[in-house]
């Protein structure tokens, strides 16, 4: 034990990157301030505040499936992934940052009364028919206060989880009964934390997010849609996190066995994905009916047609072709590759499933939505490095540590 | 079908299988088989048996399935005998998928199963030689085949050595053949004849 390097330090070139990324996406942030969120006209505004909110949604959600990662193994009673536990933990302290990131923009959104984004803001939704009725659930107070509620529950019983975990670093606190005890609250605290998860991204916070831009329309789908592309893209950054690590030399205990089952996740859920964006969109364009067909229509035969092709390529087709093969999910190089490309491709689904109902006319994917996204990667980057650093790389006295060592797949 | 000589070593400890494993290996004999009586994690490793091929071909297997259903509900819906279905073109892609993900799992699964018994060498009717019946129970059974060169009374000593609890020679056919529970005596007399 003692020849471990349990202590991350932070390369200097990794602080580089990130304060690059940063400076990029803070420079984009503020051209975009100027030219789009203050400059331009109504539509380049609402442009401008989507782009913030997508990106602020996406890189909240795919961190908080870092803890849902966490805590659905701890109920599954799962040991394999101690080794690296400390890297979804490390990933979850990002859920309170971005969390507050994106109620700022939310809440800039409902303050501003912006009605060409959220539609049920504006005075007519009150006398029209269908919105009527969702106003019981669409309002700006159970708007504000489910997601004050949404965001702080999420790093509080995050952080709850983070401190249990670091019990497991002291001999003492961790003999005998003491670690079943350990494990016993650990499952206690997860299973809160997935009630409120299933509570939260299995279904109303995609509702209220991101569904009721399309106020009329709705699906039963959107939520577990929303969820499936959240962590499967959250697996994706584990995976990443953990190849860079053991590239640095960190991380002797974790192998390909991990990597593994990583990858199956990945492998999994990439196609559970498919299926409920399947079953969503054959649904849909089965039954035909007009107020249904209206999401589809400007996204498979307008101008975001394209992108509705590149996601099912990128998010399902290459998936299934390349990480079908054992040997994929054990290779370092392809798991790193198909990372990338799954979040690259589940940043473009929420592009579209965003920014699709808010540009209706025109795809202004560019240089504004790159720049941002380099932003919130440069600020992930910076705390997650700085958060690893803050504790052992290992929980040294976990009751599951050896079951993790010793992991055969 | 041809009967071959085999060096059965028993062994009742997984912790004395693995090392007795690797001196044999080492020495040079051929292992035949190993049998136990539960899935022994990494055994296949200390044996040095490949990569199993069996998910190549549950792919392949797989794809027959999608191109199976594809070419065949696009032929009836598109040329043999075009329906209108509610406004719906002929060539409903989306329609077909769930029909194409059915076929393409009942290929796979079917064609994978039915490899796996042809691999292992199980089916109803077939008679396969039992080596140990403890291999079942409480004994894991080290088969190991001789060939010319093999001195079988070397081999039995070399193997108590290294742990094992029972050692024995049979002469026995490793494939399988066809063949009746009820008559197993009568069908080994007559392979027996036969040989």
């Amino acid at each position: 034990m003692a020849s471990i390097r349990e202590q991350f330090e932070i390369p200097g070139k990794l602080k580089t990157w990130s304060y690059a990324l940063i400076g990029v996406g803070v420079l984009a942030f503020i051209l975009g301030l100027v030219t789009k969120g203050i400059g331009g006209n109504e539509h380049d505004h609402n442009v401008f505040i989507g782009t913030l909110m997508y990106n602020s949604i996406f890189f909240t959600l795919i961190c908080n499936a870092s803890m849902f990662f966490i805590c659905a193994t701890t109920l599954a009673m799962g040991g394999w992934q101690v080794v690296f536990r400390r890297i979804p933990e490390a990933i979850s302290t990002m859920v309170p940052i971005f969390g507050s990131i994106t109620f700022v923009i939310l809440l800039y959104i409902i303050g501003s009364h912006n009605h060409h984004i959220y539609h049920w803001l504006s005075e007519e939704a009150k006398s029209d028919p269908v919105l009527k009725g969702k106003l019981g659930f669409l309002n700006p107070t159970f708007y504000i206060t489910w997601s004050v509620l949404t965001i702080g529950l999420w790093s509080v019983l995050g952080a709850r989880i983070r401190k249990l975990s670091s019990e497991a670093d002291d001999a003492i606190t961790m003999n005998g009964e003491a670690g079943q005890s350990f494990i016993w609250r650990n499952t206690v605290s997860a299973a809160l934390f997935i009630v409120w998860f299933a509570l939260t991204v299995g279904s109303t916070v995609p509702w209220l997010w991101m569904m009721s831009i399309d106020a009329h329309w709705y699906s039963t789908m959107y939520s577990w849609y929303t969820f499936a592309s959240s962590f499967v893209s959250g697996m994706s950054l584990i995976a990443l996190w953990v190849v860079y690590l053991k590239n640095k030399g960190y991380l002797e205990y974790a192998n390909e066995e991990h990597l593994h089952d990583i990858g199956k996740f990945m492998f999994a859920f990439s196609i559970f994905w498919t299926y409920l964006w399947f079953s969503q969109y054959m649904l849909i364009w089965y039954a035909n009916i007009p107020e249904e067909t209206i999401y589809f229509k400007h996204r498979v035969q307008g101008p975001y047609r394209g992108l509705f092709f590149l996601n099912i390529i990128l998010n399902f087709v290459c998936p299934i072709l390349i990480l079908m093969k054992r040997g994929a999910k054990r290779n370092y190089t392809l798991i790193t590759f198909m990372s990338v490309l799954i979040i690259f491709g589940h940043w473009v689904d929420f592009y579209q499933m965003v920014m699709g109902s808010i540009s209706k006319e025109e795809v202004t994917l560019g240089w504004l939505d790159f720049g941002i996204a380099a932003l919130f990667v440069g600020l992930m980057i910076f705390f997650v490095a700085k958060a690893l650093a803050k504790k052992p790389l290992m929980p040294k006295y976990h009751p599951f540590l050896k079951e993790s060592i010793i992991h055969h797949t | 079908m041809a009967k071959k000589k085999f060096v059965v070593g028993c062994f009742d400890d997984e912790a004395v299988l693995f090392p007795a494993v690797k001196k044999v290996r080492t020495a040079g004999y051929k292992i035949h088989d190993i049998y136990t009586p539960f899935p022994v994690h990494g055994l296949d490793h200390a044996m040095g048996l490949r990569e199993t091929s069996l998910h190549t071909a549950g792919f392949i297997y797989g794809i027959t399935g999608t191109t199976t259903a594809l070419s065949g509900i696009g032929w009836v819906f598109t040329k043999d005998w075009p329906v209108n279905i509610g406004g719906k073109p002929h060539f409903d892609l989306p329609a077909w998928i769930p029909i194409t993900f059915e076929l393409t799992v009942l290929f796979a699964a079917v064609g994978m199963v039915l490899t796996f018994c042809y691999l292992c060498q199980l089916s109803p009717f077939i008679k396969k030689h039992h080596f140990h019946e403890r291999a079942t129970d409480d004994l894991f059974v080290m088969v190991i085949e001789c060939t010319e060169k093999t001195n079988s009374d070397d081999l039995q000593a070399f193997l108590r050595t290294n742990g094992a609890v029972e050692v024995n020679v049979q002469n026995a056919e490793p494939g399988w053949w066809l063949g009746l529970y009820g008559k197993e005596d009568q069908l080994i007399r007559d392979t027996q004849v036969v040989a």
